[in-house]
């Protein structure tokens, strides 16, 4: 883990977490327009427990987007609001009914993507469509669904002759048979190339213009910030963070993020201390060989470390800056990257 | 209310799943037919073998040869030195050597069959010689149809490909979507899981219909295995079966996870009774004491009411036992796979 002061490692902890935390902890009573909500959601595994205590509300027509590492818990939160697994302990409402009494009701207006699925290889796109159709009272024509996923020419083909990004687009196909009133995607655009996943992140507008609520977990930034209305970043099962995308980016405080490393010198050639004391510094951690600088007022900040540099005779590499990410908040808050699982 | 549009649908998802395989058709329809093909034709009765009698170069030798003339299915085979005759003995090259005439004297190994009919041979070919009419046994020969080996092979092959199909047609099958995950992403919808199970029987049904006339068809026309039974009877016979072992498959792959899983099982269940039920030849050559394990067998019972159909022209209400014994394993399968699905 790349060190890091002024963002609260160790006894700082306490402190500065409050500073940003754009309100991680439990919520109240559902709102009224809630189409799915968790509250204290939790699952063990033996001795581990994958989720622990993580509240959050689907409000109608918006998406909301579990954002977190691998293993954070996402795929058996979203598996115990699609009535997959069942919790150890909590409540979920899903548009008003429970898991236990109304599963057939809400099968019927759920929709489902999964992750890993694979369809059978020899089924076409269209009988793959009919044979989920199949199971519910009422369904979309299917040309209409092969419409909204873009498969039209791939009506007849076989599966196993699709693309990545066909074969998700497939599976959220599936998933709006029935025209649901609630969407659940669980890592849609995992492995798929940007325009791949782009085609897919359309099929997800789509529904939303339509009125429809989604949940959505990833582990993609990206996908998290153009889709979601509100977000919840999770790590070890809990819920680090909430708000929408914006709100969350704008709590780490830091009007821009500048990196940098140096030709020739070790990352510490320049002493943290020294960085920090530059005016509009907020933080200050190491990445590899890089250090990476939470900033207010940029320019002042880059006349700085010049100066710095200069007077230390080293040759600076690799100057960035880039507007704070909800990667940026995610290694400010765990210490970890999200791709790092 | 689940509609039947979904049983439909499911039945024909699964018959497109096994029709397009190329394999599964292969060893659903043809590999049945090779192996019927080839051991049909192996053991066709092919005239009776003759017995092969070692003679060494002596002053009896000639005496010898004129002896063993007497008996057309005796052959000799001339040796220079006793050292080379016994070698081929010891390979069974030769069936037995003849030693001397006088006092007659041969040497075998008793164990061989073979040699015990090279035996008998001689001494019908000495009687002969030294005046008899003939061996005093009258021998009618057995090669009517209806008692060959074909015969009795053709009924334990249709038993075991109904179990073989039935088992690997749902195992294999449902062990693969489990394995994709697409069993857990049909768990998602209102899918009616009775009718989803049904959709395995009834798909095994419609390839078990043309299993049978495939099947039925090879052995009539090319083994010229007879069907004395009724059609009715033979049908269900064969259904009863063909549900059993489907009923079978789906336990073995109630709880699998991979491929892997469900063939190490299929193959440990599949085994005993590909070689005690009565497929290749008779259970009664096991010792008594396991001839009641050896029938509660599900295939021992199949293979014995499709003889008892077939070849013996029994009609279906005289296998009460065979039927019972079916009907029960169909029961207990069924109950305990559907009480131990693992759906995700």
């Amino acid at each position: 883990m790349p060190g890091f002061r002024g963002w609260g490692q160790g006894d700082a902890m306490s402190t500065t977490m409050t500073d940003f935390e754009p309100g991680a902890g439990a919520l109240g009573d559902p709102p009224a327009d809630a189409a799915v909500s968790a509250r204290g959601l939790v699952k063990r595994y033996g001795d581990l427990t994958a989720v622990d205590g993580i509240d959050f509300d689907v409000r109608r027509g918006t998406c909301l987007g579990v954002l977190g590492p691998n293993g954070a818990g996402k795929t058996t939160t979203i598996e115990m609001l699609e009535g997959i697994k069942r919790a150890d302990d909590g409540e979920i409402v899903v548009l008003g009914m429970r898991w236990g009494k109304d599963d057939r009701a809400i099968q019927e207006r759920i929709g489902v993507q999964l992750q890993e699925t694979e369809f059978q290889d020899k089924l076409s796109v269209h009988e793959t469509l009919r044979l989920f159709a199949s199971f519910f009272e009422n369904s979309a024509p299917l040309d209409e669904i092969i419409e909204i996923i873009g498969l039209e020419e791939k009506r007849t083909a076989f599966v196993k002759t699709l693309s990545g990004g066909q074969k998700q687009r497939l599976s959220i196909g599936c998933a709006l048979l029935n025209n649901p009133d609630v969407l659940f995607l669980d890592e849609p655009t995992t492995g798929l190339d940007p325009q791949a996943r782009r085609r897919v992140w359309d099929v997800v507008e789509t529904f939303k213009a339509g009125g429809g609520s989604v949940l959505l977990t990833t582990h993609y930034m990206e996908e998290a910030e153009r889709l979601a209305d509100d977000l919840i970043i999770v790590d070890h099962g809990k819920v680090i963070a909430r708000g929408s995308p914006a709100s969350i980016i704008a709590s780490l405080g830091a009007e821009s993020v500048v990196q940098f490393s140096m030709v020739d010198a070790a990352v510490d050639a320049i002493e943290e201390a020294h960085l920090l004391a530059l005016e509009g510094v907020n933080a200050v951690r190491v990445e590899g060989s890089s250090m990476v600088l939470s900033v207010t007022g940029t320019q002042g900040v880059i006349s700085g470390l010049f100066a710095l540099v200069d007077e230390r005779g080293l040759d600076l590499e690799d100057l960035r800056t880039h507007r704070p990410t909800l990667e940026d908040v995610f290694v400010a808050l765990t210490g970890k990257h999200l791709r790092d699982g | 209310m689940a509609s039947l549009n979904q049983l439909k649908e499911l039945t024909r998802v699964r018959l497109y799943g096994f029709w397009r395989e190329p394999e599964a058709m292969f060893w659903v329809f043809l590999f049945p037919l090779v192996l019927a093909g080839v051991l049909g034709f192996a053991f066709r009765s092919g005239g009776v073998v003759p017995t092969t009698i070692g003679v060494v170069n002596g002053p009896q030798a000639a005496a010898m040869s004129e002896v063993l003339a007497l008996d057309e299915h005796l052959e000799e085979e001339r040796f220079e030195t006793r050292e080379e005759a016994y070698i081929k003995l010891r390979r069974g090259a030769v069936d037995a050597l003849f030693e001397s005439i006088d006092p007659p004297e041969i040497s075998m190994d008793p164990t061989r069959p073979d040699s015990e009919m090279a035996r008998m041979r001689v001494l019908r070919a000495l009687a002969l010689s030294a005046g008899a009419e003939d061996a005093p046994l009258e021998i009618d020969e057995v090669t009517e149809k209806g008692s060959r080996y074909v015969d009795f092979l053709f009924p334990g092959l249709l038993g075991m490909n109904l179990m073989g199909t039935g088992m690997w047609g749902v195992g294999f099958a449902i062990a693969d979507i489990r394995r994709r995950k697409f069993l857990k992403r049909m768990l998602v919808t209102p899918m009616s899981r009775g009718y989803f199970f049904m959709s395995f029987i009834l798909s095994r049904l419609v390839f078990l219909l043309f299993e049978l006339l495939i099947l039925t068809s090879f052995g009539a026309w090319v083994l010229g295995v007879p069907f004395r039974g009724d059609i009715l009877s033979y049908l269900i016979v064969s259904f009863t079966g063909a549900i059993l072992f489907a009923g079978m498959g789906l336990l073995v792959a109630s709880r699998a996870k991979t491929i892997e899983g469900v063939s190490g099982i299929m193959n440990f269940v599949m085994m005993p009774m590909w070689l005690a039920s009565g497929v290749f030849f008779s259970y009664e050559r096991f010792p008594e004491f396991l001839h009641p394990a050896i029938k509660a067998l599900p295939l021992t019972s199949l293979n014995d009411a499709l003889r008892a159909v077939m070849i013996d022209g029994e009609t279906v209400f005289q296998q009460g036992l065979e039927m019972g014994i079916m009907a029960a394993w169909t029961v207990v399968c069924f109950v305990i796979a559907l009480k131990i699905f693992r759906w995700g």
